[in-house]
């Protein structure tokens, strides 16, 4: 087989070939024949049998995908007494599901879990295969794509497909500045890890009806090296992907002490708090609330940025918010070019008479924090 | 205990911007470091160097220059520092990326002492892909254990090591055999200053360099741009929101706040929230 490769960009893989023109040079590629793989195959993540939105907004996007390949959308559950789940992934838009439910699968794993996909790739012949970018998600993604082997794009934000039916996955790069277009031309399935909170889900159509053909584990209990000893939910842990009212602050804030404010603001709406890269990298605040490059992709219906100018990496994360309010010292700080509200001044002083003013208008009872206030104006010089 | 950390030399890409009036990156005077992730992973080896004397060989594929990422790493207190530098390996994405990692892995337990543990950050600066530490655990058929922000026990006499791995709704305590590949996150520890003696070390410590010749089992067709099954076809800046800010300005943080009020109260917001 014979084919061209551009070059001179940077690739998937991120390697930096600065002051490299873009070159063409043909290789010949020895590659197994894959013209008979057919459909889009979405990889659904669970935990105790609840599957996550990100599988849902998949089968969402995935069915978009199917249609424009004339093809079959499938699902592959695995995990512990999941029967139900295979169901209502047909509810959520799937032709078909492949389910592999076992005791020993109760706890993911990545070695019994790879070995499941890849059975059910080697069986199903998919051409596409979706995966939530999540850490359960990457963490399979890259080992089901290192064993087949195919190329793996990390964490796209668009999915769209060619005349060649060739998956155009688009993803940031760069620190979320600009995104590329990658393709696999040569290999199959084509692989992609995909953003929680881009996609849309369909609504779930328990009218719809699709075949479940279950599948076999992989590896027996006595295979599998590695043990789950426990899981300590955290259920303090921001959300952001699926908060619908988010209140971000960024280097305004100056130290981590004025994330109190932001969370007595973030209480009064109903809110959490998020954050963008710099504050999380000065350890102000941390990593589950940064919004933007490597954090969360969120479409919140209200984005408050507080102190945070609007670097392309972090309006990218947030810019699907259904209403942005910016608080800035700075009137110049490119954050306002996207907000709908803009507010030029102090967020000391203002994000304590916001959160007042909403108490007031929702009439909940005002806690005084002042001793909090108080420290922030201390530190804040 | 032999513990390896891969290390990639990145632009800082936080420091990369975009040619307003070109709308193309700006890479001049962007400085090159040490993928901070994988400081952390340095760390822990570090950790393991002191309290049960393993031994920190950090290892690193890119061009020749990436030798004073390797220094760095040396300075804080790695052992040794390999450089596995060639045109050959150059245009690889993360499948051809791992193959050459995992054969450096190899050639450096056959060479120096067997591997126990390889440390890797969870993804690059520059990548963000995080594909990496998979790819070449996978390779070295070691147990796989990613975003790790803690290591709880490691157990030189079972050879188990037990991790907590960090996911989205909480922490999940695993255990497992070595050898082990582990992605480390931030929040794993804090990375050591050099010290004097290391600094001192450091200057006058030239890395081990391989190039593909150095290794003789290498496929020639699994590395670099012929290795990558994935291509870029495009880039592109993309559209920014369009919206028409409406600024508010009143007299003092009251009048600001009421102003402020009224208007999110005017839009569906209170509806669709359910507030009060």
């Amino acid at each position: 087989m014979e084919t061209e490769k551009v070059t001179g960009v940077d690739d998937a893989a991120g390697q930096p070939a600065a002051g490299v023109k873009p070159r063409r040079e043909k290789i010949v590629l020895d590659t197994p024949d894959f013209s008979d793989y057919r459909g889009i195959l979405i990889v659904v993540e669970q935990r105790a049998g609840l599957g996550k939105k990100v599988s849902w907004q998949l089968l969402g996007e995935g069915r978009k995908l199917a249609q424009k390949l004339d093809t079959e959308l499938m699902a592959l559950v695995i995990g512990s007494d999941v029967g139900e789940l295979a169901q209502e992934a047909i509810y959520r838009g799937a032709d078909k599901v492949y389910l592999c439910d076992s005791e020993e699968l109760r706890d993911y794993r990545t070695r019994p879990y790879s070995q499941i996909c890849l059975h059910a790739i080697a069986t199903v012949k998919p051409e596409i295969v979706l995966i939530g970018a999540t850490y359960w998600g990457r963490d399979l993604a890259g080992a089901i794509a290192t064993h087949l082997p195919t190329g793996l794009t990390a964490d796209c934000t668009q999915l769209d497909v060619d005349e060649n039916r060739l998956l155009m996955a688009s993803r940031p790069a760069f620190s979320e500045k600009m995104l590329a277009t990658i393709l696999c031309k040569q290999y199959k399935p084509q692989m992609a890890t995909a953003r929680s909170g881009v996609f849309l889900a369909l609504p779930r159509d328990p009218s719809r009806s699709g075949a479940i053909i279950p599948i076999p584990a992989q590896m027996t209990a006595d295979e599998i090296a590695t043990e789950v000893l426990a899981f300590l939910e955290q259920t303090e842990r921001v959300n952001l992907e699926d908060a619908e009212i988010i209140v971000a602050g960024g280097r305004g804030l100056g130290g981590p002490e004025p994330f109190a404010l932001l969370q007595e603001l973030a209480d009064a709406l109903g809110g959490v708090v998020g954050a963008s890269r710099p504050a999380v990298d000065a350890g102000w605040i941390g990593h589950d609330h940064q919004v933007g490059q490597t954090g969360s992709t969120v479409r919140p219906k209200l984005y408050f940025a507080i102190g945070i100018s609007g670097a392309v990496q972090h309006v990218v994360g947030m810019q699907h918010s259904d209403v942005i309010v910016a608080i800035n010292r700075d009137p110049d700080a490119p954050i306002f070019k996207v907000a709908n509200f803009g507010i030029v001044g102090d967020l000391f002083a203002i994000v304590p008479a916001i959160t007042k003013a909403v108490r007031e208008r929702r009439q909940l009872p005002f806690e005084s924090k002042s001793s909090v206030v108080e420290a922030v104006a201390a530190t804040s010089g | 205990m032999h513990i390896v950390v891969c290390i990639k030399q990145v632009p800082d890409s936080r420091e990369i911007r975009i040619d307003p009036v070109t709308n193309t990156l700006v890479r001049q005077g962007v400085p090159a470091i040490v993928n901070y992730y994988d400081l952390h992973g340095l760390e822990e080896a570090l950790r393991f160097k002191d309290e049960m004397g393993a031994r920190v060989t950090v290892v690193s594929m890119g061009p020749p220059s990436a030798e004073k990422a390797l220094r760095q790493c040396i300075s804080m207190g790695a052992d040794e520092a390999v450089l596995v530098s060639d045109r050959g390996f150059a245009g690889a994405d993360t499948l051809a990326t791992s193959y050459v990692i995992a054969m450096t892995v190899q050639k450096v337990a056959a060479e120096m002492e067997p591997v126990d543990i390889v440390f890797c950050g969870k993804q690059t600066l520059d990548g963000d892909t995080g594909q990496v530490g998979p790819g070449v655990a996978c390779r070295l058929d070691y147990e796989q254990m990613t975003y790790v922000e803690k290591v709880v026990e490691l157990n030189e006499g079972e050879r188990t090591v037990t991790v907590h791995r960090h996911l989205e709704d909480g922490v999940e305590v695993v255990k497992t055999k070595l050898p082990v590949l582990i992605t480390v996150l931030t929040e794993l520890n804090k990375p050591r200053r050099a010290s004097l003696p290391g600094v001192l070390r450091a200057a006058k410590y030239k890395p081990i360099v391989w190039s593909t010749n150095d290794f003789p089992d290498l496929d020639r067709s699994k590395i670099g741009l012929k290795g990558s099954p994935t291509i870029v076809s495009k880039t592109w800046v993309p559209e920014p929101r369009k919206v028409n800010t409406e600024m508010i300005a009143a007299d003092g943080v009251e009048a600001l706040s009421a102003a402020l009020i009224d208007k999110l109260w005017n839009t569906d917001l209170p509806t669709r929230l359910g507030w009060s």
